[in-house]
């Protein structure tokens, strides 16, 4: 297992990359209070949508079969899968059946999950990220680095040289709006040649069957207006029981995600187009997600609408950048939901965290994050993830913690030789601390000690 | 009169032992009766963070002994204070004393106003100070208005410390980041951490601050290791040392 710390070296090094990262997502996080400021009822408006999403957790399976139920009558073909392999194979059936090679996608980080990418590509079929930024990072062949900014580790001369490389735009030009239109043209040709348009779902609505798909460029409405086939991905936990939540949960994540009122585009699905060969699929994913359900200390974390606001705030994710965490969805909340999936591989992230709180108290939808990464460290010594050496300091730790005469011994060893040590010794390489800090002082006299001649 | 029991963390007994003594002049300047019970050692709050809770068990179990009797327990820290408040459950709930226990143990600056109501702090301090609001203390026992949540603006320590004369408490660029401290994870994530902690110092430094005043010795410890080893011209202080000289009503 290489570990948090490790994945982050690279990243850490260059410094200067590391304050501009810094910078950029801080700049969302201030977007985002100033949005939050402006509505009087912020904090009723959380406290609603918390309570909403822990209501429909609690009666997942009954809502999302009257989804089924609603979408079917709207004329939209429910599919269900099981995990990501189902979800791949019913994705490329939809495509293969109809003989189409050429998909565009707008933004949906369950595909990411499931590796769809890939999976049609090896398969021969055409895809297409059509966000500007999941575009930058499928040229460079590489993962989303966050979920709603997906290419905020790179600058815009680092875009210029991609574009340049496989757009032909002019070299050394880094101009943001010269590079936008360029992926502009670039797109519009993949838009008017695709046989399907794949987008994910920000809320299902059991109650009326359609589904809301939230994005900022356009991009996944061009996708479902040009080619016939629409096909929708959703995880379980996307359903909300009725429209009238939207009026909630719309107001909370473009504010929180990228401190706009609302996203440029919420469009509202009901059913397919009704131009010749309209067809509506919504592929509903369970994918580990129903086992995460069964675990009450970690629920929550389903309550999730992918906003990034706990990524954006993260002072460590801000500094380690998106893919020191190697999963899908980085950050916080990534930190839950990676080592929920497999905790052997992911059992750092917990770690990586200075447990600062500010990710609970900047989420929409109240994730306790925070508390339920204290709780997963548990979990992961529990299960012994955590190495021995460590559980053994742990312990030894404790025993001597215990024992007042072995306290106050122990910590007048420490402050006895630790000043008595050559500086060689006491900062060497072992020493994590005093790489770049000076070792705390170590006074003679302890509080206990001196407390004595202290007059009442 | 409520007897009190003051809470000294272990790292503040043995490494910082002027902050203890601020600590327990501050609150017998204030007539309080307070006791120093001495087989204290520590919270557990090391061994839980790394995720041995069955070792912080015996020692959230010797505490609720030695402070359970108190009425009120009194710590200058909010890292220890929300140990005790807000994860001691998973171990001591429903067990003598607990509930009490749990209510009646205070970081020192929100004992000072919620429970002393001082209201009052008369003295001298004519520094420029930065004002480090850690992060338990914020966002686990609400000092504070955090940068994130949408309430009405407060804060318990610039409170106290804003009302003394000469003092200029600078304004940060964020006045709530964590320094990086974290426990562990300031060795664990050494790089992230040193990283956290010299851009939260640049911010003081950038406000003109000449001393870092805090109510969590531990992030100072931490902030402290960073501005010595740079020979910069800034001094960390506990929040007690600051209003050991004053006089507070």
């Amino acid at each position: 297992m290489i570990g948090h710390a490790e994945k982050a070296a690279p990243f850490v090094a260059d410094e200067q990359r590391v304050h501009w990262h810094d910078q950029a997502l801080w700049f969302v996080r201030l977007k985002r209070d100033r949005q939050a400021e402006s509505i009087p009822e912020w904090e009723a408006l959380r406290e609603a949508a918390a309570a909403i999403k822990a209501h429909t957790l609690s009666r997942i399976a009954d809502y999302l079969e009257e989804f089924e139920h609603n979408a079917s009558a709207n004329g939209i073909q429910v599919h269900w899968a099981r995990d990501g392999a189902e979800h791949n194979a019913i994705v490329h059936r939809i495509l293969a059946d109809r003989g189409f090679t050429r998909l565009v996608k707008s933004k949906s980080m369950l595909t990411e999950e499931c590796h769809l990418n890939p999976y049609l590509e090896a398969r021969g079929i055409e895809v297409t990220d059509t966000d500007l930024g999941e575009r930058i990072v499928q040229l460079r062949h590489e993962p989303p680095s966050h979920i709603v900014l997906p290419a905020i580790h790179l600058k815009k001369e680092d875009i210029g040289e991609l574009f340049h490389k496989e757009l032909g735009t002019a070299e050394g030009a880094s101009d943001p709006k010269y590079l936008t239109e360029a992926a502009r043209s670039h797109l519009r040709q993949k838009f008017m040649a695709a046989q399907a348009g794949l987008t994910g779902v920000n809320f299902a609505i059991a109650e009326t069957g359609g589904f809301v798909v939230c994005t900022n460029e356009g991009n996944a409405d061009m996708g479902t207006s040009l080619p016939p086939v629409h096909i929708a991905c959703m995880g379980i936990e996307k359903i909300v029981p009725r429209a009238q939540d939207l009026g909630i949960f719309l107001r909370l994540l473009a504010r929180s995600a990228t401190g706009q009122p609302v996203t440029t585009y919420t469009t509202h699905f009901h059913g397919p187009l009704s131009t010749p060969g309209g067809e509506l699929h919504v592929v509903i994913v369970d994918n580990g997600r129903s086992a995460i359900l069964g675990q009450e200390t970690f629920r929550r974390s389903l309550s999730c609408i992918r906003c990034g606001a706990c990524m954006n705030t993260c002072p460590v994710f801000r500094r380690s950048g998106g893919y020191s965490y190697g999963y899908t969805v980085p950050g916080p909340i990534g930190s839950l939901l990676a080592p929920l999936r497999d905790p052997r591989k992911f059992g750092s992230l917990p770690f990586a965290s200075s447990l600062c709180g500010s990710c609970s108290d900047v989420c929409p939808v109240k994730i306790d994050l925070h508390h339920e990464l204290y709780a997963f460290r548990q979990e992961l010594v529990r299960q012994k993830v955590v190495p021995l050496s460590k559980r053994f300091a742990m312990a030894a730790m404790s025993a001597v913690l215990a024992r007042p005469w072995a306290y106050r011994m122990a910590g007048s060893l420490m402050r006895g030789i630790v000043p008595r040590l050559p500086r060689a010794f006491g900062y060497g390489p072992w020493n994590a601390w005093g790489r770049q800090r000076e070792l705390p002082p170590m006074p003679q006299q302890s509080f206990r000690d001196l407390i004595k001649k202290e007059s009442k | 009169m409520p007897k009190v029991g003051l809470f000294i963390p272990c790292y503040v007994d043995q490494l910082y032992p002027q902050v203890g003594l601020a600590t327990l002049r501050v609150l017998r300047r204030l007539g309080i009766d307070v006791d120093f019970p001495e087989e204290q050692t520590c919270c557990g709050q090391p061994m839980a963070n790394s995720g041995c809770a069955e070792y912080a068990r015996p020692l959230a179990e010797r505490f609720l002994k030695i402070f359970g009797k108190y009425d009120h327990v009194v710590a200058p820290s909010g890292s220890c204070v929300s140990m005790v408040r807000n994860h001691y459950a998973q171990w001591l709930e429903g067990k003598p004393d607990f509930d009490h226990l749990r209510t009646t143990t205070f970081e020192l600056c929100e004992y000072l106003v919620d429970i002393a109501r001082v209201v009052k702090v008369e003295g001298d301090f004519p520094r420029k100070v930065g004002l480090h609001m850690s992060c338990h203390g914020l966002r686990e026992l609400r000092l504070g208005r955090s940068s994130e949540v949408m309430v009405k603006p407060f804060n318990k320590v610039r409170f106290l410390l804003g009302q003394l004369r000469g003092i200029e408490l600078v304004e940060l660029t964020r006045f709530d980041e964590c320094c990086g401290f974290g426990g562990t994870f300031a060795v664990n994530e050494e790089a992230v951490s040193c990283l956290m902690g010299r851009d939260r110092i640049a911010d003081h430094e950038k406000a003109g601050a000449e001393v870092i005043a805090g109510f969590d010795t531990s992030c100072l410890m931490h902030l402290d290791g960073l501005i010595r080893r740079q020979n910069k011209p800034l001094r960390v202080m506990h929040v007690a040392e600051i209003l050991e000289g004053a006089r507070l009503s």
